[in-house]
């Protein structure tokens, strides 16, 4: 008895010495996390960021976010760490203590990270934020949570459900608790079931991955039910699919419609085959270029409003050129077509070439005002800023050019002079000018084309020559001489494009529809939408 | 009148146009360069100066000059200096084969630096054969080629495509299963595609986790391309996107990307055509964290890249001047001919082909590049992140130097081929058959 006394002394003696020492060199969880970071590891930065998020200590969310943006710096020859707090004017404080360092050491260097490390943080900073006040850092915790499926944040999950009362963010914290639910073991079947409804009503691409990932362990029950919502989401997506679709097409109708609508003019009403046309766009987009080089060297406030800035510029740019154009080599070739497909070649190879000298070979950054950057949900279909602003504009200018066309003096003489040049000049109107100024219209468009083009493609000296055939191809198909053809022809185009795509391939696509306009140029000489009565025989 | 000119309008444009560019580009070729003297030793040349491939081949053309220079400093090759004859193909493929004749022939040049696409170099194969001079090519390739007259400074598929897989399967990469690859419709893409395929397939990879696209060069729309990729992705798998489209393409691709909001979290890009050249003309945001698989970054510390570096800006005289990955195979590859040339102390074609294997040549990362029997040579290599600022943060590295493989071992076709100009005298030598002369 005595033995076994003496025995359970030792014992406890051994236990209190164990406890002790690690007390001892374990004082703090959150130091010890801390100084994980130090190690300059991937796999050790993980650890020290899940060391930091379970510390519950009061600078957690403080460091991990500094982490995520990169602020988070650590001195190996001191062995401590800082971060940079954004709130505050980017100040170093000490990670441990949360006071400001006063002398900071000189080998500060950033603890790196890769894409495994910023997905375990963007669950962890979802975890800890799901209480914060800030309800779009709520929301985002929600989502953020939903992709990584943290079973530790289910009690949290649980209190922010019962204390939400935003009706969106209480959505996306229900979903959030459903997967966290449907990939833990230990939650019974009911909930399970339930996860899967809640699941289903979602309805989108995540929510599929959601089901079709589910753990092979699941109750036989829910993986059935998963099944059945796959189907059921699958099926009512395939028609979103069909309108999105639609809308790719007609944002890339768009494009073409933009690139196609200067040409409309001084191929379509002027008859002028001008292949230096893709040069104009690209003299808009340089100009767009050196607009925002000026803003961001001069007023930096004012990028956002750069393209509002450019456009007028693109026009007098590529329309001043295009009157030096047409004066000096253009209205030496009318009635010359073959002459003037070769000039206006050269003219291209020219312009391209001296944009090369004197901006150089490489492509130039033109950047997207931040009012164009990002997406919206619009039922199922994302809709990106950029494109819709596109199309948009395109159908701004259109409306524009028509009105210009219709209603105004000059586009009566515009019209006059291209139906039939002897009697107009025998009304007193001056040709030459009017060639000059339509011509100039024309390329003035195409360098607002470029303009917006600058936004979804490279700014290089061949930016041009990918949309020439193009813009050729939908004048020609929509009707030569009348800008509604260029209009349908565009957005057919486009559309015939995007719903071929998915099932042909980019490149097949492109082909067919070569092929198809080849076949109804056979039948249909003159376009969709063709010219009648005597001015076509001109 | 409109009739009439329709058609006109369609057809002839591509042949036109190649005419007026082979014209222009002669006019630039005829202008070369001055000439050190009587007494020289003459290099060729051969990269793209207008035209599409301007955007890249022009910086191999400056970098060309620069070594050049640079080893005139030193007192050139064999007592004598060396010239640079300079000569512009114009982003032409059949051109490329007329330059590179009249380098050889007319020039008389004892070795040619050149070309960056493989129709390129397909194009002038022949005439290095039958004029029997020397290419250095150095632009990572599809692999599946060993010419005796071409000696491959660029990543060989093992040497690029293989690891970045590898590594998006290892922990760190984020362990995908699910693999979408996308490329340009060419043969570079083409090959290397059906490479990896082949090699994942290897790796227990199902046909239905796989997805090849493939778009045309200077493609820009990619709304539908980008939500075929997400959908691909939401299949509950980690997945990963391979590219291997090429240059100009990538801007509005990763642009798209970032506009639908796929983040290199969820679904990283890991690219083998996107360099340090081509960031420097985009907006990096879209870009933060997606993936580059190269032999070398500029980012990495090393003293001797440090001084090449110092060197490239104070001869651009361009303080910004970005340097990338087939700027140091040319840098390696010239190294190589100047040592092999010393070796034998003549210019003689054959006897440089013959000195060539075994030579070795420090590369920029710190390591010692060697040229293998089969006129590849070994290379580190690395998978860089985008940062913002437009280099790479090396985030995984192959643990030594990888021999590049001219012929893949994961396609039914080269498995049993083996190049070697050393002992088997061959490009193509069947290991079954024991024969020269392919499968």
């Amino acid at each position: 008895m005595r033995a076994y006394c003496h025995r359970l002394l030792a014992l406890a003696a051994v236990f209190l010495v164990i406890l002790f020492t690690a007390t001892a060199t374990r004082a703090d969880p959150y130091e010890d996390a801390l100084a994980h970071f130090l190690a300059d590891n991937f796999n050790s930065t993980i650890e020290g960021i899940n060391g930091v998020a379970s510390s519950g200590h009061p600078l957690a969310e403080k460091v991990v976010g500094a982490l995520q943006s990169g602020r988070l710096l650590f001195s190996a020859e001191q062995k401590r760490i800082f971060y940079r707090d954004r709130d505050d004017g980017d100040n170093l404080y000490d990670a441990l203590t949360g006071t400001s360092a006063a002398a900071p050491p000189g080998d500060l260097s950033p603890v790196r990270l890769n894409n495994r490390v910023r997905g375990i943080i963007e669950g962890v900073i979802g975890s800890l934020t799901l209480l914060s006040p800030d309800p779009a850092k709520r929301l985002a915790a929600a989502q953020a949570v939903f992709k990584s499926r943290d079973a530790t944040a289910l009690p949290t999950l649980e209190q922010a459900i019962a204390k939400e009362t935003n009706s969106r963010i209480k959505r996306a914290l229900i979903e959030a608790r459903a997967t966290v639910i449907l990939f833990l073991d230990s939650t019974s079947e009911a909930d399970k079931t339930a996860a899967v409804a809640t699941i289903r009503e979602r309805g989108d691409q995540d929510a599929i991955g959601v089901l079709r990932g589910l753990p092979a362990g699941a109750p036989p029950d829910v993986k059935r039910l998963a099944a059945d919502a796959i189907v059921a989401i699958e099926r009512s997506l395939a028609i979103w699919d069909t309108l999105q679709n639609a809308w790719y097409g007609i944002s890339l109708g768009s494009v073409l419609l933009l690139a196609a609508i200067g040409l409309a003019i001084t191929f379509g009403v002027m008859g002028v085959i001008n292949m230096a046309h893709g040069e104009m766009v690209m003299l808009g987009a340089y100009t767009t270029y050196v607009v925002q080089e000026i803003i961001r060297a001069r007023y930096p406030g004012l990028f956002d409003y750069s393209l509002f800035i450019a456009i007028p510029l693109a026009f007098l740019v590529s329309g001043l050129v295009g009157i030096l154009v047409e004066r000096c080599i253009i209205q030496f070739l009318y009635g010359r077509p073959l002459e003037t497909l070769l000039a206006t070649w050269g003219l291209s190879l020219i312009l391209q070439q001296a944009v090369r000298t004197a901006f150089g070979p490489t492509n130039k950054d033109v950047g997207t005002p931040s009012w164009m950057s990002g997406s919206f949900d619009l039922g199922h279909i994302a809709i990106t800023y950029n494109r819709l602003s596109i199309v948009v504009f395109t159908l701004l200018v259109f409306v524009l050019l028509l009105g210009l066309l219709r209603f105004t003096r000059l586009g009566l003489e515009m019209r006059a002079v291209t139906q039939n040049r002897a009697m107009a000049a025998s009304m007193g109107i001056r040709t030459g000018s009017i060639d000059a100024l339509t011509f100039g219209l024309g390329s003035g468009i195409a360098g607002i084309a470029g303009v917006a083009l600058s936004q979804i493609d490279n700014v290089s000296p061949n930016l041009g020559q990918g949309y020439i055939i193009d813009s050729f191809m939908v004048v020609v198909f929509g009707g030569v001489g009348n800008l509604w053809g260029t209009l349908v022809g565009a957005l057919t185009l486009g559309i015939a494009n995007k719903f071929l795509e998915p099932v042909a391939g980019a490149v097949l696509a492109k082909i067919a529809i070569l092929v198809l306009i080849i076949l109804f140029i056979q039948k249909r000489p003159r376009g969709l939408f063709a010219l009648k009565g005597r001015a076509v025989e001109a | 009148m409109y009739n009439s000119l329709r058609p006109a309008v369609a057809r002839p444009l591509t042949r036109r146009r190649l005419l007026v560019t082979a014209a222009g580009a002669a006019i630039g070729a005829g202008l070369g360069f001055p000439a050190f003297g009587q007494d020289t030793i003459k290099v060729g040349i051969l990269h793209s100066l207008s035209g599409t491939m301007a955007i890249s081949e022009t910086t191999l053309k400056d970098v060309m000059l620069m070594l050049i220079e640079e080893q005139n400093k030193k007192g050139g090759l064999l007592g004598k200096k060396l010239e640079a004859v300079v000569v512009d193909p114009a982003s032409n493929w059949p051109l490329f084969a007329e330059k590179a004749r009249e380098l050889i022939t007319k020039d008389k040049v004892s070795a040619v630096f050149g070309c960056w696409t493989s129709v390129s170099r397909k194009s002038v194969l022949p005439v290095f054969k039958e004029l029997n001079s020397i290419l250095f090519y150095p632009v990572q390739y599809e692999g599946e080629e060993s010419e005796r007259n071409v000696f491959y400074t660029g990543a060989a598929p093992n040497q690029q495509a293989i690891p970045a897989v590898d590594y998006l399967m290892s922990k760190d990469g984020g362990e995908a299963k699910r693999w979408v690859l996308a490329g340009t419709d060419y043969v570079y893409p083409r090959t290397t595609n059906k490479i990896l395929e082949a090699y994942l397939k290897q790796k227990g990879v199902a046909d239905a986790d796989i997805m090849i696209n493939y778009t045309p060069f200077g493609h820009s729309d990619w709304q539908t391309i980008v939500s075929d990729i997400k959908r691909f992705g939401s299949a509950g798998k980690k997945t990963a996107v391979v590219s291997t489209i090429n240059g100009d393409a990538n801007v509005p691709f990763y642009k798209e990307l970032g506009n639908q909001g796929v983040k290199a979290t969820d679904i990283p890009v890991v690219a083998f055509s996107v360099g340090e050249e081509e960031l420097a003309g985009l907006d990096t945001k879209p870009l933060l964290g997606h993936l580059a698989a190269w032999n070398y970054f500029q980012s990495i510390k090393s003293p001797i890249n440090d001084t090449f570096i110092k060197t490239w800006q104070t001869y651009t005289k361009n303080p910004k001047r970005v340097t990338n990955d087939p700027m140091e195979a040319h840098v390696v590859g010239f190294e190589m001919w100047v040592k092999a040339v010393q070796k034998v102390g003549t210019i003689d074609p054959d006897k440089v082909i013959d000195a060539l294997p075994g030579i070795e040549a420090p590369n920029l990362t710190g390591g010692i590049s060697k040229m293998l029997p089969n006129h590849h040579i070994t290379k580190p290599v690395f998978i860089g992140e985008v940062r913002a600022d437009g280099q790479f943060d090396v985030v995984w590295k192959t643990d030594g130097l990888v021999p590049g493989d001219a012929w893949s071992d994961y396609l039914p076709g080269s498995k049993d081929l083996e190049a070697d100009w050393v002992t088997l005298k061959c490009g193509n030598y069947n290991k079954v058959t024991r024969t020269c002369g392919g499968a």
